[in-house]
């Protein structure tokens, strides 16, 4: 099996050679940014094609065709549009907490991106509460969008705002039940520690009805916390034409529009490390062979495999469901998954407890 | 069982009878509202639904046509109410008893400057605020000096006006409050995706709440029936096609049929059996296009390519024959612009072959998804009363148990040799609204399948003389468009333009019902009734 362990601390014992060891940090924290930064970029590229090929062929279309073969060139052309594009400047904003807006929604999805194992060794924020930073780091970008809606001084994107404040900090009461229930099944909060404990099976499968509830309940969940249909209540065209970000335009616009993919990819990578065995390889017990073919698949593979799956599943949501009103998206949550997560936090706890679970 | 004749002058000893196609009464406007209110209480044969308010300009007076008919008996009245004198022209007004007066009457006011005594609200409806002058007139100084192109933007009423008679006889004026300063008011539209075209909505909210919405039309008003008065009659034919896009042979229809009663000319068999085809085909495109836009309002996407994929293939069959695809300018007086395709009826009676499969897949991805179910029942809920006071017509009046097809009412074409179903629905909610269409394009592509093999042979359209010059007299005429029941009155002084012609369409009264539709609801709601009720703008704004 690949270990990306073993050229990370290549790297890192060549520049300590070299270098005192702020130096050599100093160097390793550039290099990470530069590459995270990168992989964001690209992966929302990625992103903004997939799905557009995708709810292309829901729709009977073809999508993006002209810009490069098969149109993979279209996300990159439309980058740069949107990076040479103006930013307006408007008039009657509160100017400081607008233009701040986009930049706390990035960072926060950012940072959320920054904790998710790659693969074997390839981890950036890993530390004994790992999920728990995950948790918190992610609920900026609430604030990031309540802000844009409240400077943007006007009617249409403050109701969207509110609309996405209630509706973020209601789903993140599920989804930090459905992560709990499987820290509690896992024993260990650090995010490592998790994709290790499930070296001889997904939790998907060991964990008996209660992972698998959670897993449902993550998934609705996440796809609200994305604001992508059919919960896409703060941005929806047909009702607020756009929502919190109607005033943006140019990069900062194309800030919100990222984050939204990122975080897309965000919560099918938390769904695939906390449920499918983040980069660990398929393993069934007793099936020596089988499980060493898997393990010739690179970790890196297994987990984007299992990433493209969830995001394929979100995206087949929102292309295939009408949108939610807000009374009946909220009482869905405090009404029917909040207490769901709770009994099934519950009945998870005894599972643990009386080792009934594989 | 006295006649109405006998009852309304026993009632109103003035009142003077004339025949023309149907009874018309002239009364004094002092004796005018007592008739109304009489008239609408009828035991017998209440008329309870106003189809029409046409004003006009006689010359010496001003004056309203109003359309009566009694939705138990059928029958029909015209009434006939004279303005006193030309500076200050006022009459009663009657939208106490009739909801749809409201809009009606602003219209009036709005063109012929007519006020209306004990009428809430008195503002224009389409034209600006600072607009001089009453554009349909036959006086209107046209001059662009009066009123130049204003680059300034329209201030919006917060306050109405409104002219109140007391109890001894006096009148008052006064200014009712639209919105107060406290309350949030949005402005949904003009330039808004669910507004389905350049409609604005002023909508006061509370949170997620609305609470009042006030409609302001006229963004694209056209100023068509100003047009058509100085226009011959095979000119005017052109301008139905651009006013409700969606049924525009229905509306053509409509004003061919209209001109021919009046020149009292029978088209020829094969004429009748092809505007009934392309009517239908109009219809399940134009209930297409609102699945589709319906169904993308409520935000699945999805199901908006597939109603367009579907009508795509009605554009086609139509424009092999007519050579368009949205103005067809097909019917003429007397017959049919051009005669069949000879492709048509194989590829109609495909299509006939493919469009029900295609509904059962439709409701397969949006009728039965539990989020659209619950965001489609018991919204928008309009009784079978408030929807003939409101006088929604079409779909939207039969979701409601009102039993309103002009095509059963009275048959037109070859309506009456087919068999169909008039779908009803009680509920009255966006669900009915959004089924009864559904289910209308099943019983249209039943009607088309019993006539598209056999249409006569014969020509397919009569000859004309050069110029066209109608009788004297009044003239309506009713035709079942997609969205209600579209209306042609013209009224005509033996010459080759129309003195008066009005477009009487069923639009303006959808916008209408939309402020008690929609209040207490959410603004989620406000999108899936205004989808429901599937106005379309230039309907509205002629």
């Amino acid at each position: 099996m690949y270990d990306f362990s073993i050229i990370t601390s290549w790297i890192d014992s060549f520049l300590r050679q070299y270098l005192p060891e702020w130096g050599a940090l100093l160097i390793e924290f550039v290099l990470i940014g530069v590459a995270l930064l990168l992989l964001y970029a690209l992966i929302a590229l990625f992103l903004i094609y997939f799905e557009r090929k995708v709810c292309a062929f829901f729709q009977c279309r073809l999508g993006p065709n002209r810009v490069g073969p098969y149109g993979v060139i279209q996300s990159v052309a439309d980058m740069f549009k949107m990076l040479i594009k103006e930013l307006i400047r408007l008039n009657h904003v509160d100017q400081f907490l607008f233009n701040l807006a986009p930049y706390l929604v990035i960072t926060a999805s950012m940072l959320a991106f920054g904790c998710l194992p790659f693969g074997r060794g390839l981890q950036v924020l890993d530390f004994n509460i790992g999920i728990f930073f995950l948790i918190a780091a992610s609920s900026i970008g609430i604030l990031g969008i309540l802000l844009a809606g409240w400077s943007s001084n006007n009617k249409f994107t403050l109701v969207g705002a509110i609309r996405s404040g209630a509706q973020m900090i209601s789903y993140e009461l599920s989804i930090g039940l459905s992560i709990i229930t499987i820290v509690t099944l896992a024993g260990t909060m650090s995010i490592s520690g998790i994709v290790e404990a499930q070296q001889n099976g997904w939790f998907i499968f060991t964990g008996h009805i209660p992972a698998i509830v959670a897993f449902l309940i993550y998934l609705v969940a996440g796809t609200a916390e994305t604001n992508r249909g059919p919960f896409d209540l703060p941005e929806a065209e047909s009702e607020l034409t756009a929502g919190y970000h109607t005033e943006y335009s140019g990069m900062h616009f194309g800030f919100f529009y990222l984050a939204e993919y990122l975080n897309l990819f965000i919560v099918s990578g938390v769904a695939t490390t906390l449920f499918l065995g983040g980069w660990m390889p398929l393993h069934i017990p007793g099936w020596e062979a089988f499980n060493n073919v898997m393990d010739y698949i690179p970790s890196i593979i297994w987990f984007f495999g299992k990433c493209v799956v969830i995001m394929w599943v979100i995206i087949w949501f929102k292309w295939t469901f009408p949108r939610l009103r807000i009374d009946q998206l909220l009482k869905l949550e405090w009404k029917y998954l909040l207490p769901l997560s709770l009994v099934n936090l519950a009945v998870m706890s005894i599972l643990v407890v009386l080792g009934w679970h594989f | 069982m006295a006649t109405i004749q006998e009852k309304i002058s026993a009632l109103v000893p003035e009142a003077t009878f004339s025949e023309s196609g149907q009874l018309y009464v002239t009364v004094p406007d002092a004796q005018w509202h007592k008739l109304a209110k009489a008239l609408h209480d009828d035991k017998e044969s209440p008329y309870d639904y106003l189809i029409a308010i046409v004003g006009a300009d006689w010359g010496e007076t001003l004056g309203c046509v109003y359309y009566l008919e009694s939705t138990s008996t059928a029958q029909r009245l015209a009434v006939i109410v004279q303005t006193a004198d030309r500076e200050k022209p006022m009459l009663h007004s009657v939208c106490d008893l009739w909801q749809s007066a409201n809009l009606y009457e602003r219209e009036v006011y709005d063109f012929y400057g007519i006020v209306f005594i004990n009428h809430p609200d008195m503002r224009r409806l389409f034209l600006r605020k600072d607009w001089v002058g009453y554009p349909l007139r036959k006086d209107y100084n046209a001059d662009p000096a009066l009123n130049p192109i204003r680059l300034e933007n329209e201030e919006s009423y917060d306050t109405s006006y409104s002219v109140v008679e007391k109890e001894d006889g006096t009148l008052e004026e006064q200014r009712p409050v639209i919105f107060t300063p406290e309350q949030y008011v949005v402005n949904i539209g003009p330039q808004h995706p669910a507004t389905h075209g350049v409609l604005r909505l002023r909508t006061s909210l509370d949170g997620e709440i609305v609470t009042k919405i006030d409609p302001y039309c006229g963004y694209i008003h056209r100023g068509i029936e100003k047009l058509c008065e100085s226009l011959t009659y095979p000119q005017t034919l052109h301008f139905t096609d651009r006013l409700d896009y969606l049924s525009a042979m229905q509306n053509r229809h409509a004003l061919c049929l209209c001109i021919e009663d009046a020149l009292q000319i029978e088209v020829p068999e094969r004429v009748k059996y092809i505007r009934t085809i392309m009517d239908e085909l109009m219809r399940i495109s134009s209930h297409l296009l609102f699945w589709a836009t319906f169904c993308m309002d409520l935000g699945g996407t999805t199901a908006f390519f597939y109603g367009f994929r579907d009508r795509e293939m009605i554009l086609d069959i139509l424009e092999e024959t007519t050579g368009a695809r949205m103005s067809f300018n097909y019917n003429t007086i007397g017959g049919v612009m051009a005669d069949l395709h000879p492709d048509f009826q194989r590829k109609v009676k495909e299509f006939c072959r493919y469009m029900p499969g295609s509904l059962k897949e439709y409701h397969e991805l949006f009728t039965g998804n539990v989020i659209a179910q619950q965001r489609m029942k018991g919204v928008g809920v309009v009784s079978r009363e408030k929807a003939i006071s409101h006088a929604l017509t079409g779909p939207s009046g039969r979701a409601s148990g009102w039993a309103c097809d002009v095509r059963k009412r009275m048959p037109y074409g070859v309506y009456d040799k087919v068999e169909f179903n008039e779908v009803l629905r009680t509920e009255g909610d966006v669900f009915a609204r959004y089924m009864v269409r559904l289910d209308e394009i099943l019983e249209s592509i039943k009607i088309i399948e019993q006539l598209i093999d056999n249409i006569p042979e014969g020509d397919y359209a009569l000859k004309m003389k050069p110029i066209i010059k109608l009788p004297e007299g009044r003239y309506f005429r009713q035709v079942e468009a997609s969205r209600g029941a579209f209306g042609v009155y013209i009224e005509s002084r033996g010459e080759k333009y129309p003195y008066r012609l009005k477009f009487n369409t069923p639009g303006l009264m959808l916008v209408g019902s939309l402020d008690e539709l929609t209040r207490g609801g959410k603004i989620a709601d406000l999108i899936a009734i205004g989808g429901s009720l599937d106005y379309v703008v230039p309907d509205i704004d002629r």
